[in-house]
């Protein structure tokens, strides 16, 4: 692809991985940045096309680590290119898509399904991550160096834990060799039984089920401790409460090669918004407390938590409109992630680089993914934003197939106008290109 | 409009009862008020009115019960209306309806009055919020049971002349009881003294915070009380491991003649029904003189008639004609 050379002048660039954070231009041509001038005005060719983002932000295009996709399986929730539509409003410019569909990604073939299906459909660039286990039965491990070829970015369980310490081990160890992340949430199917929300007054006030924080913390501390133990590459893929943030600090202090994520919900939201039991801010983990809220935003603000997600869960009125205890888990997020971040960033809890880098060159760093920069050279992956704009999200606005957004009728301060894929517009504010 | 004694529907200005924690201690008061009138209905030969003579009620039961449903079901009857039992375990719910499917289609039939009964906490707010009509919380999940909780006050007032300042020990399976929540809300709002009196493992998080005094031993538990309800034990309990026994649990937490006798002589015993005997209460103060477990009953049927023709007919609601 080859049109004219693109300037975005004026904009307040943000790179963290270069130590940007003032007034600058960003030069892309084709699907390269080709540059970037300290100045808003550079001198520019004739033919140059000219974006002028002039009181307005500019980074590196987001990546989200974790996306659940309706596809295959589910494509009435959420399909590929459904998802990277709602990404692309998002200013998320790539994301990983998480291995639980219908069938399990847990082999090559659906890996290049996958990988082919991004290719034809999506607006973004859609990473496969593959299971540790064949079919999530935790018994025989995938394939993880043909996964790895076939383009698989990391391996995780979805949203289980792995039981069997040992199988763990041979996981950790063996994904070590091919230097492939394992991915995992904590929970303790046992220690949570049929609880739903978090274990405290508000549960016991609504009679719900609670679940306890160390259900999260326990299988967490084990597996950090195998990870310390093979030398691998662990991720702690969503992290709850204090303690959590807590132990990976601990392994992250001796040099531990472990990372973590907090999903955009456990830092704006806490058990209080589940109200009268509203099916949308089922989460797992669950909603906590207000402190454990306040700690998830310090940990990342601290760096201990390395990297912000959505946690996009599309689920539909078949598995959301039910009694809370019976309805499923997971939230929308993809259009919504920065936005809420911006509320971290307004507050004054964690400053802006800290934020682009947790959403973009951390990202990139952790899972070897191209991005997460504006380095010259780099892929052209850009958001614009203007971090002052106020609204009010909307059902009816959401581009995601499903509506399950925590953050129906929120006001943000703050919204992505344009996003940027290998130097092509693929999202402006108000309409998608594609 | 110019300022006037209340009238009812400012006492009663609710079009459900879905539990305690939305009433005021007047509304509370109001009710109980009403319901005494109504007991006479019932021990009268001719026991049924005409008030509700054309309006239909149906009872939604999600989940099994033969003593609360019975007791709705009279309760509507004596007031004239026509009474429906949704018979749920043949009907399609059990085919994967929603919850919300299953309230649009009776909604549709323009029942004047659902009586719901679910075993997930919120689900009957969930279906009054879908429907046009009055709706009932006959109990959900281990939220509330709110009309379980007014006859309980009723039994209670009768019995001692008020609420207010009673030392009542509710005990047992606290944890997984609606029972418990309702009577916990209601009785902390009537000013009375609530202790609840269960091995640790029977009681929800944070319990202290709820407003009562926490004992895990019957003889502390039980000193000096004025009311003693006991809760029912599900045999599940046992199986998750919460308590070892039915033979322990009774030597522990079962309410025998030596338990009770560190109340108050005059202590009333209760229990919501349907009991285990030899599991959490001894026969013999099941049926002893301290008993009201039959009078509970008894006024179940006077509260839901008072509840059921507030909602349906209290205050301007009488001449809103359909």
């Amino acid at each position: 692809m080859s049109g004219p050379p693109l300037a975005i002048v004026g904009g307040h660039v943000v790179d963290p991985v270069q130590g940007i954070d003032g007034i600058a231009s960003v030069l892309v041509r084709d699907d390269k940045i080709a540059g970037i001038e300290p100045t808003a005005k550079p001198e520019l060719p004739d033919a140059v096309q000219v974006i002028d983002a002039t009181g307005k932000h500019v980074f590196p295009g987001l990546i989200d680590a974790r996306v659940y996709v309706g596809e295959p399986g589910s494509e009435y929730r959420e399909t590929i290119a459904s998802a990277s539509r709602a990404a692309a409003a998002g200013g998320v410019t790539g994301f990983i898509m998480m291995p639980e569909t219908d069938p399990v990604i847990d082999n090559v073939a659906l890996v290049d399904f996958v990988t082919r299906t991004a290719r034809d459909t999506a607006l973004v660039h859609v990473y496969p991550s593959a299971a540790v286990t064949t079919g999530f039965a935790g018994d025989a491990l995938t394939e993880f160096g043909l996964l790895k070829a076939a383009g698989a970015v990391m391996v995780s369980e979805g949203k289980r834990s792995i039981a069997n310490n040992l199988l763990l081990r041979h996981a950790m160890t063996y994904a070590r060799d091919f230097d492939l992340v394992v991915a995992l949430e904590a929970h303790d199917p046992h220690l949570a039984a049929n609880g739903v929300m978090n274990e405290g007054l508000i549960a016991t006030h609504l009679g719900l089920a609670g679940i306890p924080r160390e259900a999260e913390i326990i299988p967490l501390e084990r597996d950090l401790r195998l990870a310390a133990l093979t030398g691998g590459r662990y991720h702690a893929a969503k992290l709850s409460t204090r303690d959590s943030a807590k132990a990976v600090a601990y392994y992250k202090d001796n040099h531990h090669r472990v990372t973590g994520a907090a999903s955009i919900n456990h830092l704006c939201l806490n058990e209080t918004d589940i109200g009268r039991y509203r099916t949308f801010f089922r989460l797992s983990p669950p909603l906590r407390s207000e402190e454990d809220r306040v700690a998830m935003v310090e940990a990342l603000a601290a760096g201990t938590i390395d990297l912000i997600v959505s946690s996009h869960d599309p689920q539909d009125v078949d598995t959301k409109r039910h009694p809370f205890s019976e309805a499923a888990d997971g939230a929308i997020g993809l259009e919504t992630m920065f936005a809420a971040a911006m509320r971290l960033y307004h507050n004054g809890d964690v400053p802006l680089p800290r934020l682009i880098d947790a959403m973009s060159a951390r990202p990139a760093a952790i899972f070897g993914l191209p991005g997460g920069s504006l380095k010259k050279g780099a892929r052209a992956d850009i958001a614009i934003a203007d971090l002052e704009l106020p609204w009010v999200v909307a059902e009816d606005d959401l581009v995601s197939r499903s509506k399950n957004t925590a953050f129906e009728g929120a006001r943000f301060t703050g919204k992505v106008l344009q996003t940027l894929v290998a130097g092509r517009t693929v999202y402006t504010s108000g309409t998608t290109s594609g | 409009m110019a300022k006037a004694a209340p009238s009812p529907s400012t006492r009663f200005p609710h079009r459900h009862l879905l539990g305690i924690g939305d009433l005021s201690p007047t509304q509370i008061e109001h009710l109980l008020d009403l319901a005494e009138a109504a007991i006479s209905v019932g021990r009268q030969l001719e026991k049924k009115k005409a008030v509700l003579r054309g309006r239909t009620q149906i009872n939604l039961f999600f989940e099994a019960s033969t003593r609360t449903q019975s007791s709705f079901e009279l309760a509507g009857k004596r007031l004239g209306a026509d009474v429906m039992n949704m018979a749920v375990g043949s009907s399609s719910v059990k085919k994967g309806e929603t919850v919300i499917d299953t309230a649009m289609t009776l909604n549709a039939m323009r029942p004047d009055l659902l009586v719901v009964r679910h075993h997930a906490a919120g689900a009957v707010e969930l279906l009054s919020q879908k429907v046009e009509c009055s709706v009932i919380n006959a109990g959900d999940g281990a939220h509330e049971h709110p009309t379980q909780a007014l006859l309980d006050a009723l039994t209670i007032r009768r019995a001692k002349g008020g609420l207010s300042g009673l030392k009542v020990a509710i005990c047992g399976d606290v944890a997984h009881s609606r029972v418990a929540r309702s009577n916990i809300l209601l009785l902390n709002a009537m000013g009375a003294r609530v202790r609840v009196v269960a091995p640790s493992t029977l009681l929800p998080a944070a319990v202290e915070k709820l407003g009562v005094e926490v004992f895990h031993g019957m003889e502390e538990g039980l000193a000096d009380a004025d009311v003693v309800m006991m809760l029912r034990l599900q045999r599940e309990r046992m199986a998750s491991a919460l308590v070892p026994s039915v033979r322990e649990y009774f030597r522990f937490f079962g309410l025998d003649s030596d338990k009770l006798a560190r109340a108050k002589p005059d202590a009333l015993v209760m229990h919501p029904g349907p009991m285990n005997r030899g599991v959490e209460i001894a026969s013999a103060v099941a049926d002893g003189p301290q008993s009201v477990i039959q009078e509970q009953v008894e006024m179940g049927v006077a509260v839901r008639m008072a509840i059921i023709e507030e909602l349906l007919t209290g205050g301007n609601k009488k001449a809103a004609a359909r």
